[in-house]
């Protein structure tokens, strides 16, 4: 599913896009898990309209929603920026230096893990171990990896990213 | 085209016919497609390979795939040439031409692609080097060697053959046996025999029975599941099917993280081609009046996850808390079902147990430890990556002799098996042969093959930190020992890595951890004070430096060390001035700089700006 661009708080979140996903998933028997997960592809994040709109039409008390949707870290609660960063926090990485290339983001971007910045363009995020650790320290952009960083090499590549940007 | 096989004469038919449409095929190209190379540009280099190859108009002839990972990520991306079998690294998209031109072409080999060794000796093919030299691949034989998404390339090399036989000639009991005759214990990390479980579940009353297949590696610095589900998904379904068979079960699930989208794809393309040929699903496979369906669901991030019946809790979509075992879920598991749930590699090794024998599985390994493991090699070593030994072998063999040791003449100081849940290992034990039994006995644990080398300059308090800070955010909460008891050691050493430790923490770790062993319910709390008591024990006196001196003497603990440069060796380039973001460091140029202690964030940009290395940590 395409992700859409540059939702804010304030665009109105799409309720059909809602209503097909859930009617994509009524034959499971878990399923809501699976829901989230479409929402949270389609929207970047997991809107409360949508959240609320589920609870209705499954006749999930909203309390229980919330519950299992916060338990799990992939789910976010506020909208997200047009690129997430993922710095892993794997083992390997942590002892190649991860936590430099954590606070180097930080500081460049301004922001804590979980925030986004004002100008909506990253999203700063800690994974557990992205599963290439073979090239640590690793991080992720949107689907990208990119391994065998130090916070110089980190810094190139901000910028190469803003610099996409300008040039769209 | 794909047709439904029916029977082994089908699936033999289809084999044939394989083989005789790859004949027109000449060369073969097949770039590493795992994470590891993607992330060095092997997409690119694929891309690369296909416009020459267009241009040249040999598309019939020459066969450009992407296969899973070979394993040997440090040198990537990897390219194998066929015939020939010739192995280059770190492959660049401007080296294609030539790589056509001469090996393709001429027969030669490019010494500069080459693998070269610490000797200085050129490797052309990957068996003769040391890295896969002294390996025992079996699960990762095909990784690096077919096409994932191509259900053709696992039949050609034998694929299916175990699942025809299976359906074909063995009754459930025959297939327990076999596993059973094999000793095969789960690869997930608890160890426990696959065939008991089996059989448990088979014989659990109640019409509907599950298999479900365990592909939460949640470990960090774990990626040997990854690396199957990525560059071998069928070996997973056709354990799965077999499993099923001898169970009784005509459902299965794939559990697998959110952060392995690859390896989602090509499972999910598996099982699509696997219903194409009529392996899956229908009523009725190989005409043998027996069904089965497979499904991937994907996680939700949550370490805690990987246990049993908090997989079990999340399939249902509920929020992942483990429950007491007094029932075991071979007899009530997911929606209250026998169900039977299997690790990947475990899943993995079955096709191959039933094709090669038992016997044959269970001559490898130790007395109560049979077969192969597959290793994720990483942290301070030269050569990492997956890699795949029988059991019994020493850690000194895996991180010498295939590892090829530490890199810049650091010192080793000791080896992290068992992810969270397992200890570090130190250099006294490195003789000792790796199985499960052995690295429980010293406090750590075989866990799902995660191990982590580390050196001198890897501060075991912050590992222990780290470890902590790590199960911090993923115990579930339910049990209050765990979810108190690790905040509370995790408190202890962050003050301990802050400088500010006192006489008597050490003790008060240990008293905490025991009782969070003890009392807490399910593995992750049971086995979340090993990363702590396992520092204790073997690298006490880097505590103590801590909590006496305030040093940290791997240098590590940021409130422990300064950064210096070093008067004698600065030649005054200006380089660190540039790059530091703070404005600590002063000086005029082609004059010794020097660093303001007291605006230093000791983020480390100034030392990797250094081109003659005159910062020093102290």
């Amino acid at each position: 599913m395409e992700v859409t661009k540059n939702i804010t708080k304030d665009s109105k979140i799409d309720l059909a896009v809602v209503s097909k996903i859930i009617r994509k998933h009524k034959d499971n028997t878990g399923g809501i898990i699976e829901i989230f997960q479409d929402i949270q592809a389609y929207f970047n994040y997991l809107p409360k309209e949508a959240l609320q709109f589920v609870s209705k039409k499954r006749g999930i008390p909203i309390s229980r929603i919330y519950h299992v949707a916060t338990f799990y870290p992939v789910f976010s609660f506020t909208p997200r920026g047009r690129y997430i960063i993922s710095v892993c926090a794997g083992t390997a990485c942590h002892v190649r230096g991860a936590p430099l290339l954590l606070g180097t983001i930080q500081r460049e971007l301004n922001i804590s893990i979980g925030e986004t910045t004002r100008d909506k363009i990253f999203t700063l995020e800690v994974v557990r171990c992205i599963g290439a650790c073979s090239i640590a320290p690793v991080i992720r952009i949107n689907d990208k990896t990119f391994g065998s960083l130090n916070p110089a090499r980190l810094l190139r590549l901000l910028n190469e990213y803003r610099k996409e940007l300008k040039y769209e | 085209m794909s047709e439904v096989i029916k029977s082994r004469e089908d699936l033999k038919n289809l084999y044939c016919r394989i083989l005789e449409e790859r004949k027109r095929i000449k060369f073969s190209i097949t770039i590493c497609g795992g994470t590891g190379c993607r992330a060095q540009g092997s997409e690119n280099l694929r891309d690369a390979f296909e416009r020459e190859i267009k241009k040249r108009a040999w598309e019939k002839i020459c066969k450009i795939k992407m296969s899973g990972c070979h394993g040997f990520c440090e040198m990537g991306p990897i390219v194998l040439i066929n015939p020939g079998d010739i192995f280059y690294v770190k492959v660049k998209a401007e080296d294609v031409s030539e790589i056509i031109e001469k090996t393709i072409i001429k027969g030669q080999y490019i010494e500069r692609l080459c693998y070269k060794g610490n000797d200085g000796e050129i490797y052309t093919h990957d068996v003769d080097i040391p890295f896969y030299k002294y390996q025992k691949r079996f699960v990762l034989r095909l990784n690096g060697r077919i096409d994932p998404t191509s259900i053709e390339d696992y039949i050609i090399n034998g694929g299916y053959s175990a699942l025809v036989r299976v359906l074909c000639e063995m009754s459930q009991d025959e297939v327990i046996n076999e596993i059973a005759n094999s000793q095969l214990r789960g690869r997930g990390g608890g160890g426990f025999s696959t065939a008991r479980k089996w059989k448990s579940c088979k014989d659990a009353p109640g019409d509907i029975h599950y298999v479900i297949c365990n592909g939460d590696e949640g470990d960090p610095g774990a990626f040997m599941d990854r690396s199957i589900m990525e560059g071998n998904p069928h070996s997973v379904l056709e354990g799965m099917m077999i499993g099923a068979y001898a169970i009784g079960s005509s459902q299965g699930y794939i559990y697998v993280r959110a952060e392995y989208p690859l390896a989602v794809k090509h499972l999910q393309k598996a099982i699509e081609d696997a219903y194409s040929y009529g392996l899956l699903g229908n009523e009725n496979i190989l005409g043998k009046g027996y069904g089965f369906d497979i499904k991937i669901i994907i996680g939700g991030g949550a370490f805690v996850c990987g246990e049993s019946t908090a997989l079990m809790a999340s399939l249902q979509g509920e929020v992942g808390e483990p429950r007491a075992k007094f029932i075991h879920t071979v007899e009530s598991g997911l929606w209250e079902k026998p169900t039977n749930l299997n690790n990947v590699e475990t899943w993995a090794n079955i096709p191959l147990i039933i094709n090669s024998g038992s016997k044959k599985f269970a001559s490898l390994g130790t007395e109560n430890s049979k077969g192969t493991k597959v290793f994720s090699l990483v942290g301070k070593i030269k050569n990492t990556g997956l890699v795949e030994v029988p059991m019994g072998i020493t850690l000194r063999e895996i991180i010498y002799k295939i590892g090829g040791g530490i890199p810049n003449n650091k010192r080793f100081k000791a080896v992290q098996t068992g992810g969270p849940s397992g200890g570090c290992i130190p250099e006294q034990y490195l003789d000792l042969p790796v199985d499960f039994d052995n690295l429980s006995r010293i406090g750590s644990m075989m866990g799902s093959g995660g191990m982590i080398v580390m050196d001198e300059d890897t501060c075991m308090v912050d590992v222990a930190r780290y470890f902590l800070d790590f199960l911090k955010d993923e115990s579930c909460g339910k049990c209050t020992s765990c979810r108190e008891g690790i905040k509370q050691m995790l408190s202890i050493l962050e003050k301990i890595c802050a400088g500010y430790g006192e006489d008597g923490d050490i003790e008060k770790l240990e008293e905490i951890a025991k009782l969070t062993a003890e009392v807490s319910l399910c593995a992750l709390g049971t086995s979340a004070p090993n990363p702590v008591l396992t520092t204790i024990k073997y690298f006490r006196s880097e505590y103590d430096v801590h909590i006496k001196e305030k040093k940290c003497p791997a240098h590590v603990c940021i409130n422990l060390i300064k950064y210096k440069i070093v008067q004698e060796v600065c030649v005054g380039c200006g380089a660190c001035i540039k790059a530091c973001p703070v404005k600590a460091i002063k000086g005029k140029k082609k004059l010794p700089h020097s660093i303001d202690e007291d605006k230093c964030i000791k983020c480390g940009l100034c030392k990797v700006s250094c081109k003659f290395d005159a910062i020093n940590i102290e």
